[in-house]
């Protein structure tokens, strides 16, 4: 039973961290060489977040102000610039605030351990809670599970009766 | 005079709540009906009261009376009709009037519902009920009046006040600022309501939880009683969830449904553990476990309800500052600080009496996954509300570096954004996780199942979801994403689908009854486990759509002249023209024509456009949209050439199965319908009451 439990919370580890390895948007296709493409400029765009505007991601801002900062990433794409560069250009000059997640210094750190530790520690509580209880004899459990109300089995039967009941009252 | 006859009634209001409040608690304490009766009328005439504030309100909104400031800042000549009137939720002072409207309507509908039923819970019931309408009420008073006029002062400055200031002269513009645009859509005359009618239902379940902690009736009849309520609230929220997302797919112009934005994430946060308290109450109802728990889920629902409109209301998520220098974030911040200490401290006081009756045994059993269940969707709220808090707090404690130099590295106080990335990472594994346990927790039986019995019940519709992965194959899909979502979105209808036929077979074969007389009368017979089931289809038609735009989504952009073609996988537009004008409610419109073709089949015409707002100086970008069951074709005007021929730039998205969001939507509702729809059994006649009472007696259980 214990190993079959195991395996159990096993399987759902695995399967959570598989998938917090996959990429979650597949990008849209663009061309190469020649001429920076819009496409391309939205690759770098998308990454970037409207330093006027609050949450809404560069390259789908409709402002006059997004539509020239999305020029200026042409221009450096144009350049030769790559889009770490040309990120890092737009953090330069107005902050943290226009990359998409907070980059992983200082107090931001808390970010990214905060809801994992906290997940953890629910999980925790969960293991001791479930293995505390497992540690009640069967006897008593079967106390435990016969109160306050009937086991399912006996709470069938007795809905059973009390239709039959209820159907000879009808009649 | 409409004004002052609206302010009128709010101060009326707040004083009658005041009263109630005391009144009821006199006659909780001193145990006098008539008290409680009296508390009862006040709260009953809370809702007529704010009836006369929210018609007057309409009435200035739709006679154009610029001289109320809100009015001025909300309408404007321009504007139909029927933005005018729902211009009442378009603005702070507004939107905080119809909350209150709204929660005296639901708290009245309590009391005049099966009063005499459980008469120890009112007067707390009206209590908790008339403390929240009147912390909006005072914020409605004393801070955000939307009955304050311009006036002129002797100096020529401009002021806001109710009454006039002296020496001063009424200022009456001739035209209102106008209505944000993005709120001028269809959809915002009822995604608000929706998600207000969710939020203030809540107070219910929360004030009969309350009621039960101060009488220290502390068995499960509070969760009886207000199962239907919090049902009705986490419908009109997910309502509230599902339009808000289809707002944003047909205005926001940009692709999508959902972007992460705070505003979004402060709605979803309630309906995350409100969800959790509905599974969890399941367990207390049929086993008498988690007493502790439920009380602090819906607490903990409750006072995110009332933090939600605190986000989106103080300014806070703007800048920290604007929460510091705005009246209304410090009171928001003192009511939750206030509620969730008394609540907390009740739930300590009461902590002993609130004991499991029963002992969870078996790690598989329904009550068990359920805990499992919890614990998902509250991990998902702590990534959502860690999210929203995190920039906030990163600005704040920017004091500390300034006031520690050493520590400015740490704290430097740079405002951050927590955008979708971090959410996607984060959540997308919770999510996969709880479709999982969606999966297996409807064939687990309450109190006892085991691998043994779970496997046996699980084989069948298990064997039947190895066809996902064998037809992805078939279609040459190789995204790991698609295969781990889509076989267990498989996994979750053919579980549900292997219910509800196992269960109408064996109807048919007990009553001799046709598969879907049988379907049906189950249903009708125990509507809360179907509805439920219904709901789990309703999430898996939705995650078809959501997986459909986070995996399968594409998207391209181009500058195209007159007749050149932009192709995106078979799909390709041909732009043919574009025409600008002005409407007659103050826009200057951009409209493209482009043709579309699927695999060089001509298919449809699409007219993408651009409105800008003159009074607002705001534009606004409507996509052009073929709709289809298999997927969306969606074009977006990006820019565009004075002279239409030199050209214009459009951004096309190709969305896969995005409309079975929408579909997912609906089936998702009618299952939370079926749930919440009143059983025979409760409405009992009292003759049939007699009857059964008699019954019970007679089989001797």
């Amino acid at each position: 039973m214990k190993n079959r439990t195991s395996f159990f919370l096993f399987t759902f580890a695995v399967l959570m961290l598989c998938l917090s390895a996959l990429p979650s948007i597949a990008l849209a296709q663009s061309s190469s060489g020649g001429e920076v493409t819009d496409d391309e400029v939205n690759t770098v765009a998308k990454d970037l977040y409207c330093p006027v505007c609050e949450n809404i991601p560069l390259d789908v801002c409709p402002t006059k102000a997004c539509a020239d900062w999305r020029d200026e990433i042409r221009l450096k794409l144009n350049e030769g610039w790559t889009k770490d560069q040309i990120k890092q250009y737009f953090v330069d000059r107005f902050g943290d605030r226009v990359l998409g997640a907070p980059p992983a210094r200082g107090i931001n750190w808390l970010v990214y351990i905060l809801p994992p530790v906290l997940i953890l520690v629910g999980v925790y509580v969960l293991y001791r809670a479930f293995q505390s209880w497992r540690q009640i004899p069967p006897l008593q459990a079967e106390e435990f599970t016969a109160s306050p109300t009937q086991a399912p089995q006996s709470q069938d039967e007795y809905m059973k009766k009390l239709e039959e009941q209820l159907k000879a009252s009808d009649r | 005079m409409v004004a002052n006859l609206g302010y009128g009634a709010l101060i009326l209001t707040f004083l009658v709540s005041l009263y109630g409040i005391c009144s009821a608690i006199y006659g909780g304490l001193k145990n006098q009906p008539r008290f409680v009766d009296s508390a009862r009328n006040a709260m009953l005439l809370t809702w007529p009261l704010l009836t006369v504030t929210a018609l007057s309100i309409i009435f200035l909104l739709v006679y154009g009376h610029y001289e109320i400031k809100y009015v001025a800042e909300v309408t404007s000549n321009s504007m139909p009709l029927y933005l005018r009137v729902t211009a009442l939720w378009g603005g702070q002072a507004g939107s905080l009037i119809f909350w209150s409207w709204l929660m005296a309507g639901f708290a009245s509908a309590v009391t005049l519902r099966k009063w005499d039923r459980d008469r120890e819970f009112l007067p707390w019931v009206i209590v908790v009920s008339l403390v929240t309408l009147m912390f909006f009420l005072s914020l409605s008073i004393f801070v955000e009046n939307p009955f304050e006029r311009w006036w002129q002062t002797p100096t020529g400055d401009v002021v806001s006040a109710m009454f006039q200031p002296a020496n001063s002269t009424p200022l009456v513009q001739a035209d209102g600022r106008g209505l944000n645009p993005l709120l001028r859509h269809p959809g915002m005359i009822i995604h608000p309501p929706m998600l207000y009618l969710g939020f203030v239902a809540f107070v219910i379940p929360y004030a009969f939880a309350i009621a039960a902690l101060i009488t220290g009736r502390t068995d499960d009849r509070w969760i009886r009683v207000t199962r239907r309520w919090t049902l009705w609230a986490w419908l009109f929220l997910s309502l509230g969830l599902v339009l808000g997302g289809r707002w944003a797919y047909d205005v926001l112009g940009w692709g999508g449904y959902w972007g992460w934005d705070p505003v979004e994430i402060s709605a979803a946060m309630p309906w995350l553990t409100g969800t959790a308290f509905l599974h969890s109450v399941m367990i207390q109802e049929k086993r008498g476990m988690l007493k502790h728990w439920n009380m602090m889920l819906i607490v903990l629902t409750y006072d995110l309800v009332i933090f939600g409109t605190f986000l989106t209301r103080s300014g806070v998520l703007s800048s920290v500052h604007a929460f510091a220098q705005s009246a209304i974030g410090p009171l928001f911040f003192g009511f939750i600080a206030l509620t969730f200490g008394v609540s907390m401290g009740l739930l300590i006081h009461r902590w002993n009496s609130l004991k499991s009756e029963a002992q969870m045994t078996n790690l598989l059993s329904r009550e068990a996954l359920f805990l499992v269940n919890n614990l998902l969707f509250l991990s998902v709220f702590v990534v959502c509300f860690w999210g929203v808090v995190f920039p906030i707090l990163s600005e704040a404690t920017g004091l500390i570096g300034q006031a520690i130099p050493s520590l400015a590295v740490i704290f430097s106080g740079q405002k951050v954004t927590v955008g979708p990335p971090y959410y996607e990472r984060a959540n997308g594994p919770l999510f996969a996780a709880m479709m999982f346990l969606m999966g297996i927790a409807p064939l687990s039986a309450w109190g006892h199942s085991t691998s043994k019995t779970l496997g046996r019940a699980i084989w069948k519709p298990a064997l039947v979801t190895l066809v996902v992965p064998v037809l992805l194959i078939v279609l040459g899909i190789r995204q790991v994403a698609a295969w781990i979502g889509l076989t267990l979105a498989g996994l979750v209808f053919f579980v549900t689908a292997y219910e509800f036929w196992r269960s109408a077979l064996a109807r048919h074969r007990a009553h001799n009854e046709n598969l879907f007389a049988a379907l049906w009368k189950l249903a009708g017979r125990n509507r809360r486990r179907y509805g439920g089931y219904t709901i789990h289809i309703g999430v898996i038609l939705m995650s078809l759509g959501i997986m459909g735009i986070e995996i399968f989504q594409t998207e391209t952009q181009a500058t195209l002249a007159a007749g050149e073609r932009l192709q995106l996988d078979q799909y390709a537009i041909q732009y043919e023209s574009l025409v600008e004008f002005p409407t007659a409610d103050g826009r200057e419109v951009a409209r493209a024509t482009v043709s579309v073709y699927k695999d060089g089949q001509f298919v449809t015409q699409l007219y993408p456009r651009r409105d800008f707002y003159l009074e607002s100086q705001q534009p606004m970008t409507i996509p052009g949209v073929r709709s289809t069951l298999a997927d969306d074709f969606y074009v977006l005007l990006v820019d565009w050439q004075p002279i239409s021929t030199q050209g214009a730039t459009f951004k096309v998205y190709h969305n896969p199965l995005v409309n079975w969001l929408w579909i997912g939507g609906l089936v998702f509702i009618l299952g939370t319908l079926i749930a919440a729809w009143p059983d025979r059994e409760m409405e009992m006649q009292p003759q049939r009451v007699a009857r059964v009472a008699k019954a019970v007696e007679q089989v001797g259980l």
